[in-house]
Parts: C-alpha cells; sequence; structure tokens
C-alpha cells in the first residue's frame, strides 16, 4: 500500500523569480504526526499550500511526484482537486481570526463542506457539527453554531477550523502554524487537542511549525526545512540524538532542554538570516551561514543517509 | 442598535430643519418675490395686490414658520402657476420619476455587479483594463448629450424606442440606461475593489481548503462580503439619480418631479421650488438610513455591535 | 505592463488638458472667425468631412451661421475658466472645514460631519438651476452657486487625510516641540495631505465642467450668445435630428475634455498613491 502522501522534488516559483520551494521531498504515513519545521521564510507554509493546491496566483508548481494515497495530484483537475480538499485532505491556518467568513454563522460554515462532499441532509450535517465541536473541546456546541465568528475568541475560532477540517473525516490534515498566532496558555490546549485527535482518528497530521518544542512533544517524524530544501529528514527521537545536518544542530542549539542544557550554559543562535534564492542556484543554501563552510559546498550536493529512516543534504558525511 | 436608530433619526431631523432653512432662504434670495411673480409688464398695484395675495408682505420669519408648520401637517402651500396644492401636484408626478430612478439603478446594477466581478476575477488582465475604461468614460459621459445621442441613434434612425413621453415601459429605456450612466463607474469601481479585498482574504482560502465549488466560493463568500458597501452606495446612489433626474427628464420630456421643478424655476413658481427641494432631501435623507440598515441586515459585527 | 498602459492614460490625459489649456489662453489667436459674428447666409453649414462643404468653415456653422470651430474654441475657454474657478471656490470652502474637522476634532468634527451630510442631501442640479434661475445667468453667479455645492469631496478627503497626518510621529513630535497648531497646521499637515488634494481638484474640475454643461443645457447656466458646450448644444437641439454633428461636435469634445481631466487625475492618484474616491 501506498504511503499516504509523498512528496518529490517539489519546486515552487513566483512569477519565475524567486523559488520558495527548491526541490523538496518527503512522506507523510497514514497515522503518523509529520513535523516540517524551520525559519520564517523557509517555504514550509507554500510547500503545505502546494500541496493543497491552494498557492496563490503567479505561484507555478512543478513536483517529480506528488501523491495522494497513491493518486497523483499533479495531472488533476481543479474539480477532481476539489472534492479531494476538505473532503480526503483538509487544512487549517495559522489565523483563526481572519480564516472563517465573517458574514456566516459557524454552523452555516462548518455544515457546508459536508453537505457539498457527502451529500447529507442539514439535519445530519448540524449533529455532526454539534458532535465536532463538543469533541474539540467546545461546550454549548448547539449555541454556537448559531454564532458569527466575530462572537468567539481566537482560542475558540482555531477550534472550530479544526472541527470544520474534520467534519469529513479526512485522512490527512495539514495544520499550518495552528497556535502562532494564540496566547500562550492556549497554544498548549489546541496543541494538546491536535495530537489526542490525530491518535484517536489516525489521522496523517502535517504539522507546520517553527517551534522545535512543540515538534519534541508531538511529531513522529520531522523534515528540516532551510531555503526550500528540506535538508535534513528523521525520526523526531533520531534526530534530536544525532542531528546530522549543521543548520538542524544550530537549531537545536536554540532551544533548552530540560535535563540537557545546563544552566550556566548560554543558549545558541544562527547569525544571518534565510536568503532569497533565484531559480539555477546551486550547492548548499546554507553555506553563508555555516561555519564548516569551504568551497565545495557551491557545487551540488549529495544526500547522505545516516540509518533507514534518516537522511540529510550536507557535504560532510561525518 | 436602537441608539444607533434613534442618533440616526435625530440626525436626519436636523439635516431636514436645515435643508428646509436653505430651500426658504434660497428662494428668498432675490430680493422681492412679488416682482418676480407679476412679471416684467406688471404695475406697482398689481404687485402689491400679489404681495398681499401670497402673504408676502408678512416678516420673513412668520413666512418661514409658517412654511415650516404648515409642511409638517403634510401642507406644502399652493403653486403659484398651476394653482394647485404643491403636495398634490408632486405626488402626481413622483411616480414617473421613481420609475426613473429606479429602472436606472437597477441597469447599472445589471451592468456594474457582473462588470466588477469579473474584472476582480480577471485582475490585471486586459478584461479588468477594459472595465476600468468603461468607468472612466462613464464617468466622463454627459448624459444629457448621450441622452440626445440615443434619440438619434435608437429613436430617428432605427426607430426601435419612443423619442419622449411616459406613454409604455418602453420610453423609461432610453432615459434610464442614460441615468444609470451616472452611478456604474462608482458602483462598478466598488464591487471590483471590493471583490479584490475578499477574494485576497483569509477566509477565502479557508472556502477554498473546504473544496467547495467556484461559483460557492466566488458568490457565497467573496460576493456577500464585497456586497456590503455596494448596497450602501447602491441606496445612495439611487438618492442622487432621482435628484439628477431633472436633466434626464427634460431632455426626453418625462413628465416627473424633475421637470415639474425646471417649469416651475422658469415661472418663479418658488413653493413649488422648495418643496421640491425638501422633498428630493428627504427622500436621499430617508435612503441613507435605509442603507445603513441595510448595512446592519448584512454584516453580523455591525448588527451586535 | 500594468504600469506602461497606466502612464499611457495619464500621458494621454495631460496632453488633452494641454490642448484644452492652450485653446483657453491663446482663442483670440486661433480663431479664423469671430465667434459672435452671425451669417444668415451660411446657417448650418457642414464641417469638412460630408459634402458641400465651406472650406472657410472647417466644423461648419450654427444655425445662425456663426462659425462653429471659432465657438469650440472659445467653448473651451468658458469650460476651463468654470472648471477651475469653481473648484477654487470649492476647495476652499471644503478644505477648511475639512482640514478644521480632522485637526480639530471632537465637537468642531461633528459640526463638519453634519454639514457634510446635509450638503450631500441637497440636489445639486436643482438647488443649482433655482438660484440661476431667481437671480438671472451670469458666469460670477454660476461659479458661486456651484462653488458653493461642490466642496463635499474636498471636506471628506481633506478630513479624513488630516486625521491620518495629525496621528503621525512627526506631528506628535511638533507638538511636543511646542509649535503652534497654526504652525502645524500650515507646516505639517497641509503640506502632507495636498498630493490628495490635487487628485480631488482634477475630480472636482471634471464634475464642474459637467455640470456647468447641464445647466448651460437646460438654459440656466451660462447665458448666451457666450459659446459654452453646453449652451451649444441646446441651441442645436432643434435641428440635431437633420443635422446630427451640430449636437456631436461639441458633445464630443466636452466628453474628450472631461475624460482627459479624469485620466489625468487617475494617473496623479497612481503617482502619490493616494487611495480615495
Amino acid at each position: 500500500m501506498s504511503a499516504l502522501l509523498e512528496v518529490e522534488k517539489l519546486e515552487v516559483t513566483f512569477g519565475g523569480r524567486t523559488a520558495a520551494v527548491r526541490g523538496a521531498s518527503f512522506t507523510v504515513e497514514r497515522g503518523e504526526t509529520h513535523c516540517l519545521v524551520g525559519e520564517s521564510g523557509c517555504g514550509k507554509s507554500v510547500t503545505a499550500l502546494s500541496v493543497m493546491d491552494l498557492l496563490a496566483r503567479g505561484a507555478e508548481r512543478r513536483a517529480g511526484r506528488l501523491a495522494f494515497e497513491g493518486q497523483d495530484l499533479r495531472g488533476l483537475s481543479d474539480s477532481a482537486m476539489a472534492r479531494l480538499r476538505g473532503n480526503e485532505m483538509a487544512m487549517i491556518f495559522q489565523e483563526p481570526m481572519t480564516s472563517l467568513n465573517p458574514a456566516y454563522t459557524v454552523g452555516s460554515q462548518m455544515t457546508e463542506g459536508l453537505r457539498r462532499h457527502k451529500k447529507v441532509s442539514q439535519r445530519e450535517a448540524t449533529d455532526r457539527a454539534v458532535d465536532l465541536l463538543g469533541r474539540v473541546g467546545i461546550t454549548a456546541p448547539g449555541l454556537r453554531l448559531g454564532q458569527f465568528p466575530h462572537q468567539l475568541s481566537g482560542g475558540l475560532r482555531q477550534r472550530v477550523m479544526i472541527a470544520m477540517a474534520l467534519m469529513c473525516e479526512p485522512k490527512l490534515l495539514i495544520a499550518d502554524e495552528p497556535t502562532t498566532a494564540l496566547d500562550v496558555t492556549v497554544q498548549a490546549q489546541i496543541l494538546r487537542l491536535l495530537a489526542t485527535l490525530q491518535r484517536d482518528l489516525g489521522l496523517g497530521l502535517l504539522l507546520i511549525t517553527h517551534d522545535l518544542g512543540i515538534v519534541a512533544r508531538i511529531a513522529t517524524r520531522v523534515s528540516v526545512m532551510y531555503a526550500g530544501e528540506v535538508v535534513e529528514s528523521a525520526a523526531t527521537a533520531d534526530l534530536f540524538a544525532n542531528p546530522r545536518h549543521p543548520y538542524t544542530q544550530g537549531l537545536l542549539r536554540c532551544v533548552p532542554v530540560p535535563g540537557k542544557t545546563r544552566r550556566d550554559e548560554p543558549l545558541g543562535s544562527i547569525p544571518g538570516t534565510v536568503p532569497r534564492i533565484g531559480p539555477g542556484f546551486e550547492g548548499c543554501a546554507f553555506r553563508d551561514r555555516c561555519s564548516f563552510a569551504d568551497e565545495t559546498c557551491a557545487r551540488a550536493i549529495p544526500r547522505h543517509s545516516a540509518g533507514s529512516t534518516h537522511d540529510f543534504l550536507c557535504r560532510l558525511p561525518a | 442598535m436602537l441608539q444607533f436608530i434613534v442618533r440616526r433619526l435625530i440626525v436626519a431631523l436636523l439635516v431636514t430643519a436645515t435643508v428646509m432653512t436653505l430651500a426658504f432662504a434660497m428662494t428668498r434670495l432675490s430680493g422681492d418675490l412679488a416682482i418676480s411673480i407679476a412679471g416684467p409688464g406688471a404695475t406697482a398695484d398689481d404687485i402689491a395686490t400679489i404681495r398681499k395675495a401670497y402673504g408676502l408682505d408678512r416678516p420673513l420669519l412668520v413666512q418661514f414658520f409658517d412654511w415650516v408648520g404648515r409642511a409638517l401637517t403634510g401642507d406644502l402651500g399652493d403653486s403659484y402657476f398651476f394653482k394647485t396644492r404643491v403636495a398634490t401636484l408632486i405626488g402626481d408626478r413622483m411616480p414617473v420619476t421613481l420609475t426613473l430612478g429606479i429602472t436606472g439603478l437597477l441597469i447599472a446594477l445589471f451592468v456594474s455587479l457582473p462588470l466588477g466581478i469579473l474584472a476582480a476575477v480577471r485582475e490585471g488582465t486586459g478584461f479588468d483594463r477594459t472595465v476600468t475604461m468603461i468607468t472612466l468614460v462613464g464617468q466622463a459621459m454627459p448624459a444629457f448629450w448621450l441622452g440626445l445621442t440615443l434619440m438619434i441613434v435608437f429613436g430617428l434612425e432605427l426607430g426601435w424606442l419612443p423619442i419622449s413621453g411616459a406613454d409604455s415601459w418602453q420610453s423609461f429605456v432610453m432615459p434610464g440606461v442614460v441615468l444609470a450612466f451616472s452611478a456604474i463607474p462608482a458602483l462598478t469601481r466598488l464591487t471590483r475593489a471590493g471583490m479584490i479585498q475578499a477574494l485576497a482574504s483569509d477566509y477565502i482560502r479557508t472556502a477554498r481548503a473546504k473544496g467547495l465549488s467556484r461559483a460557492s466560493i466566488l458568490l457565497k463568500h467573496a460576493l456577500r462580503n464585497a456586497a456590503i458597501p455596494v448596497v450602501a452606495i447602491a441606496a445612495v446612489q439611487l438618492g442622487f439619480m432621482l435628484g439628477g433626474s431633472i436633466v434626464i427628464e427634460q431632455v426626453f420630456a418625462l413628465h416627473g418631479v424633475g421637470f415639474l421643478a425646471w417649469e416651475s424655476i422658469q415661472k418663479n413658481d418658488f413653493p413649488v421650488v422648495q418643496s421640491v427641494v425638501l422633498v428630493l432631501a428627504v427622500i436621499y435623507v430617508a435612503l441613507t438610513m435605509l442603507a445603513d440598515m441595510l448595512n446592519a441586515v448584512l454584516d453580523p459585527r455591525l448588527r451586535s455591535a | 505592463m500594468k504600469r506602461g498602459w497606466r502612464n499611457a492614460g495619464t500621458w494621454v490625459g495631460a496632453a488633452i488638458v494641454g490642448v484644452a489649456a492652450f485653446c483657453a489662453i491663446f482663442a483670440p489667436l486661433l480663431v479664423p472667425h469671430d465667434p459672435f459674428a452671425q451669417d444668415l447666409g451660411k446657417r448650418l453649414l457642414v464641417p469638412f468631412w460630408m459634402e458641400g462643404t465651406d472650406p472657410q468653415h472647417l466644423l461648419g456653422t450654427d444655425q445662425l451661421g456663426r462659425d462653429y470651430l471659432a465657438r469650440l474654441i472659445y467653448g473651451a475657454r468658458i469650460s476651463m475658466l468654470i472648471g477651475v474657478t469653481v473648484s477654487i471656490v470649492s476647495g476652499l470652502i471644503g478644505i477648511t472645514l475639512g482640514v478644521l474637522g480632522g485637526f480639530m476634532g471632537g465637537r468642531v468634527d461633528d459640526i463638519v460631519l453634519f454639514a457634510i451630510t446635509t450638503r450631500l442631501s441637497i440636489p445639486v442640479v436643482l438647488v443649482a438651476l433655482a438660484v440661476v434661475g431667481l437671480l438671472g445667468s451670469s458666469m460670477t453667479l454660476l461659479v458661486l452657486t456651484l462653488g458653493l455645492l461642490l466642496w463635499d469631496r474636498f471636506a471628506v478627503v481633506a478630513r479624513s487625510t488630516t486625521m491620518q497626518v495629525r496621528n503621525l510621529d512627526f506631528v506628535s513630535a511638533a507638538w511636543c516641540a511646542g509649535c503652534s497648531r497654526f504652525r502645524i497646521l500650515t507646516r505639517e499637515v497641509l503640506p502632507n495631505i495636498a498630493s490628495h488634494l490635487v487628485v480631488v481638484a482634477t475630480l472636482e474640475i471634471a464634475l464642474a465642467i459637467l455640470l456647468e454643461a447641464a445647466l448651460s443645457f437646460l438654459g440656466l447656466g451660462v447665458p448666451p450668445p457666450l459659446p459654452s458646450w453646453g449652451l451649444m448644444i441646446s441651441e442645436a437641439r432643434d435641428y440635431m435630428f437633420f443635422s446630427p454633428w451640430v449636437i456631436m461636435i461639441p458633445g464630443i469634445v466636452l466628453f474628450v475634455l472631461v475624460l482627459g481631466i479624469n485620466l489625468l487625475g487617475d494617473g496623479l492618484r497612481d503617482t502619490f498613491g493616494a487611495r480615495h474616491p
């Protein structure tokens, strides 16, 4: 049986000038939580949007392989893709405040997808919405259905978004920084909710985040993205124990690990910012910020393997 | 919400009172109305008689409060020229003007909404630029001249439509089109801008992520939000159109309120003139209030605020 | 691509306005004939592209035998003069009110808003017609009347832009530095809202020209025998079914001039990056 989501050599360009994603590859298995981590601007969100075919106009997507349950998404017509979206694969976004339509009630927005995809009656759809709102921890779900988004807090709206995404029982849920815009206490609640739902429903979850703390808590696998490439991919424990790419090592040094980081030891930081990269760029994109870099880093970089499920993109085989 | 309505009502009343004062002052600008009414050949005796007959010998303030007091009871006075009640006169002519205004607004909406939506969907393309050009052309078009041109083409050359009068629905086609021209630019621009803003918003991305149909995304999710300002402006535009119909009624010899005002101005029939100004202002104020209410109905955020 | 197209529109607009301004200023030097000279023997001569034209009169003559080209050129003078003077009058009123409301806020602003609301509820064409009808038509009266009626857009834009500028950091800095209100208004606020007001001014000139034409067409604008384009259309109306060009020529010229001013205004708006109605 093929994997839930396979992405190989994904490339996204905007107007032919900026290359946002440059040959990213990763696989999401059924029922696993796969985290895509990296700094802002590294192409995480664009990758997620391009899987859903939700890129803004002017963006161009190419891929060696882009398949959902073995079905090739590349040649799919708009209407065929629309039948998958919200049905088999769903997505929630970073901005719960603006992601719901201010003109319609929560109930109307929750049920319309289910009614379209599964052709159920309004009553059945409403029942399912009430059920799901309860599951995401919203009290008095019947009341909430009649409310408008502006009457809900940010945390509640994100819960609504999650419930809405689950309406059609999707196999894959893509969550693009779902907690970034929320208060710290609410962040933890939402994250716990996502982890619970993922386990209970056997979802494949592609979670996009820049927060390694989140990764450590809920990910099965991690792919580290840098400048549009997946520079390292491994099982979570393996990655934290044995990071191979200098960028991953740098990222991990920025995060305090309980029991490991000593009190008197300063946290690390990576100098510089993610460079803008045009098409035709050769070599390692991290070389300007890397302390191990030499002139060979400007050439094509091989992908090294560090075990059956761990690979990374660096000229150093160390 | 109730407080909002009450505040709007108070402003509306104040505006109406101000307009009444201005309309009254305007008709007294020329100095002695009796001389204007009597006409060039009148003797001093004639003028004195007229002054007495129309109550113009009373102090201005008395005349003003007399007018306001009567207007409050729906009595707008008597026309000098038509020798009938002004209220009856305006009431008789209003259906023509309202038909014209609503026809114009419907035509304008029928043109503007699709143009604005399509221009927004195809932002930056040749079609979008064409729509922008159409709005500029519409803005620059002299209404009376467009009316005359249409009369020559469709009335005379092709013979499809009647040139003047208000005998059948066909009589309202050309004037309606001309009147619509004045509202199309604003409505189209607003629809386009609103749709562009709506289409770029996060909730449209959510709607796409739900796999909704293109029609549902455009017409249910985007248009609903883009329509909120358009509805408000449409009501206001109708007010402007009723006020501006005077030119078009004159061109097409439609005997509506505008035509009545034009005749009355030429005959120095000032009770009619000041009343038409007042009635049009009240209609405008009522329409803007209606627009606010419609906004509150369409935008749930305003409803609970 | 979009930029280039936009620029083309701006340049076309500037060229149209330039030609009209040139005609308006140098009208006496440009005209081949006296625009007021009647010649009943040469009534309704056809323009140059039709059969039987008189080479003396390129655009033909009107119903009184007056040269159409000469009247058109003098008409540009009237249109431009009225457009510019009306927007000076309305600009003075509107900007004063708008800046006062936006700058002072509070009660003053409430009054300004009320004035704008009241002004918008008054039917412009009707009131202008009534005033001119009662007082008799003259250019001065027409300019004053239209000026008193068309200040609303100036006030709306001046008010909102002043509010924006008032809250900017450098204005707060000027307050803290102890500058007087007057100094802040003239040195900080006005220069920063000027570009928006220039855009409004172009639109108002266009609107005033259209309104003047409409009022003259209804016989209550510019007094005859002045060659206002609206008046030319009005006078030619009785002949339009037999000689359509008598209304086509002034109408098209009027349309092109207003279109040119609007194109120029749109171009200026894009240049200044302003986003206002």
